[in-house]
């Protein structure tokens, strides 16, 4: 098992690499969430005291869609020139390649919120009335309770026909509990109206709740052709 | 299904006296057998039937017509697939994902990724066998007569080419056991004569392999057994390509 | 056992038919709700039964993922099926339920919810069986049955806390069951189990029938001789 994080770095590293060379997944993914943002705030218009109050749902849809679309990519590289199988013929542990690929999704989606915050906080005229850094930890883990769950399913839906629908809809359903911690989560801040540590802890256990069980079965299912 | 390849060369190396270069007795022991082994997708049977074993430190040719099997068994012996029926024992183990450290597979499709270069390519799937070293990645591209140092993307390369890291790939951890499905197609004949040799040097280090191809006669002198397989069946067995063709 | 399923068919008719009678005429009219609260008992019996299928599937699919039973994955496809079933039950009459009651279709009641998203968990689980393509259907299944057990108390106490911030508009069913009702809601719950156990059997049956058939086609194939592809 020590092999473990050699192999998931060298995964990741591989994989922000072939990122980082064909820009156009990139670039086709930030226009795609700028404009999840704009249409978005298109559709609601409200007041700063609204939008106070709707902000939280609107700001984790947005995300949660740009995530599915980033997330359906995450296995197109591999399927490729079939490469998935030059890892399953290997000895790595599988496990790695799910760490790397559930991390680099982290990373994904975490740039693609960072570009639709400010522009939501723009857009909405947004300012938290509670304690503000409490944003922080429900945006980490409510991004790798998308991802990690996300990663799996897209791991899932390779094996089916059309398999870029098939992912929200078997995400959608386990993601509600994360989802409604987030949305809740952040309302509460912006408003400043009820505590959000509850949902903090609802996320943290969802976290690791299901990366635990990602890791156990990830083998499976990786290897079920 | 007769098997008289694997039993005469069982046989015929009982003594340890013998001073050749032929591989030591203990290599002539089956190295991978399969007992009726059957492969179904749904109602498709891709393989009816496969009873064989198949000896240390020989090169195996598989041949046989487009639907015949010969990818489907590779996959099989690579742990990519589960027989739907039947055993494999590859190494004395009934569980090729068990033995995925002594064996290599190189595929149809390259397994390469086309954005990187292939030095990149390589020094990332060494890792994934725990090779820590740049310089085995090197000289094995090297020794397919291709640059180490060439940092065009892997996309970029002929399909030739890409066949040659494609076999770089999979011989880069030294497996015991090596299968390959159609190794040769679109090289052009300087460069497959000359995996060849490289395949058969590798065979008299007592490496098994398994080749699948359409070019058979390539093969011709470094082949230890010829391998005809059609409709899901091993049919025939031949050292000799002329006796399978006479068919 | 060949005349087990018509007796045994026969048996949960009649229970089911004295249920039916028990919970229209039988039970005690409710003092507030009126008439409309009879409905109770079978959105009650459909979402027990449903729970259960579900717990049922669920270790199911840790059977067949620790033992690569097969039986294990068909008991899981069908009481996945069944479940899904009663859970549209419970998921209709809750509403035609609280309409005249509370005056409104839905709400986001604790009990409301949680059936609800496990509906969906489990129609998406239905989903996946149907669209897969590998060749291992039940081991995807099987880890996406876990996924959802798994996820099941998590919803729980997310519904849990959101309902505690945002009080119910209405008041829930509090105060006890009347001894007579609880005596007819657990008629109901034996019949509802007892006709679930009948869906579910015949179903496996039909699974397993339907698994045979395809294995004797894929011997069948394997004899065909050569040309017919």
């Amino acid at each position: 098992m020590s092999s473990l994080p050699t192999i998931t770095k060298a995964t990741l590293a591989k994989d922000l690499r072939l990122e980082w060379r064909s820009k156009d997944v990139i670039n086709a993914m930030l226009f795609f969430a700028l404009l999840v943002v704009v249409i978005f705030s298109f559709s609601f218009n409200p007041t700063a005291e609204e939008s106070r109050q709707i902000a939280g749902g609107l700001v984790w849809v947005a995300f949660l869609f740009a995530s599915v679309v980033a997330l359906n990519q995450t296995w197109a590289r591999e399927l490729r020139n079939q490469v998935l199988d030059a890892f399953r013929v290997s000895p790595a542990p599988a496990n790695a390649l799910f760490l790397a690929k559930a991390i680099g999704n982290f990373l994904f989606v975490s740039a693609l919120e960072a570009l639709m915050t400010p522009l939501f906080i723009v857009f909405y005229a947004l300012r938290a009335l509670g304690p503000g850094w409490q944003l922080v930890p429900v945006g980490l883990l409510g991004t790798w309770a998308l991802v990690v769950n996300g990663t799996f399913f897209a791991a899932m839906s390779i094996r089916t026909r059309s398999r870029e629908i098939m992912l929200p809809l078997l995400l959608f359903p386990i993601t509600i509990p994360a989802l409604l911690a987030m949305v809740q989560a952040t309302s509460a801040i912006l408003t400043g109206e009820a505590s959000a540590k509850f949902w903090i802890v609802l996320l943290a256990v969802y976290n690791l709740v299901f990366t635990t069980v990602s890791l156990l079965l990830f083998e499976s299912v990786l290897h079920a052709e | 299904m007769p098997i008289r390849g694997a039993k005469e060369g069982a046989r015929s190396d009982s003594s340890e006296l013998i001073v050749n270069p032929s591989p030591p007795a203990c290599l002539n022991l089956p190295i991978i057998s399969l007992s009726d082994v059957i492969k179904q997708f749904g109602r498709l049977a891709a393989l009816r039937g496969i009873t064989a074993e198949f000896l240390s430190g020989r090169l195996y040719v598989i041949v046989g017509d487009n639907g015949a099997g010969k990818t489907t068994l590779l996959r099989i012996l690579a742990g990519l697939s589960q027989p739907t029926r039947g055993r494999v024992s590859i190494l004395d183990s009934t569980d090729p994902r068990a033995v995925r450290e002594q064996v290599g597979y190189m595929a149809h499709p390259s397994l390469l990724y086309d954005e990187l270069s292939a030095l990149e390519n390589l020094r990332y799937f060494a890792q994934l066998y725990r090779i820590n070293d740049e310089q085995r990645c090197r000289s094995v591209i090297f020794s397919l007569k291709l640059d180490p140092d060439l940092t065009r993307p892997v996309g970029e390369y002929s399909q030739g080419m890409r066949q040659r890291l494609s076999l770089a790939r999979a011989v880069l951890h030294d497996p015991k056991i090596l299968l390959l499905d159609e190794p040769f197609s679109n090289v052009d004949v300087g460069s497959a004569r000359h995996m060849v040799e490289l395949l058969a040097a590798m065979r008299n280090r007592g490496t098994t392999i398994l080749l699948i191809t359409h070019q058979a006669s390539l093969l011709e002198s470094a082949s230890n057994e010829f391998v005809w397989m059609d409709f899901g069946k091993i049919i025939r067995r031949s050292r000799e390509l002329e006796l399978l063709q006479a068919l | 056992m060949k005349r087990a399923f018509p007796v045994f068919g026969l048996l949960t008719l009649v229970l089911l038919s004295f249920a039916l009678y028990e919970a229209l005429i039988g039970a005690p009219t409710e003092r507030t709700m009126g008439e409309v609260q009879r409905i109770f008992y079978y959105h009650v019996s459909s979402a027990w039964t449903a729970f259960l299928l579900f717990l049922t599937n669920f270790i199911a699919s840790v059977v067949y993922l620790a033992k690569k039973n097969s039986k294990a994955d068909a008991v899981a496809a069908v009481t996945a099926e069944v479940g899904v079933l009663f859970c549209s039950v419970v998921l209709v009459t809750g509403p035609l339920w609280a309409r005249p009651v509370w005056g409104i279709w839905w709400t986001w009641d604790m009990r409301l919810t949680l059936t609800l998203v496990l509906w969906l968990i489990y129609v998406s689980y239905l989903v996946l069986r149907r669209f897969s393509t590998s060749s291992q259907t039940a081991v995807i299944a099987a880890a996406l049955s876990i996924f959802g057990a798994v996820d099941v108390p998590l919803v729980y106490f997310s519904i849990w806390y959101f309902r505690t911030q945002h009080p119910s508009p209405v008041i829930g069913r509090g105060g006890s069951l009347d001894a007579r009702m609880w005596h007819v809601l657990l008629i109901n719950w034996a019949a509802f189990l007892c006709f679930a156990f009948l869906i579910c059997w015949s179903r496996y049956r039909l699974e397993r029938l339907r698994r045979d058939v395809e294995e004797t086609q894929a011997l069948e194939a394997l004899l065909e001789p050569r040309g017919v592809r």
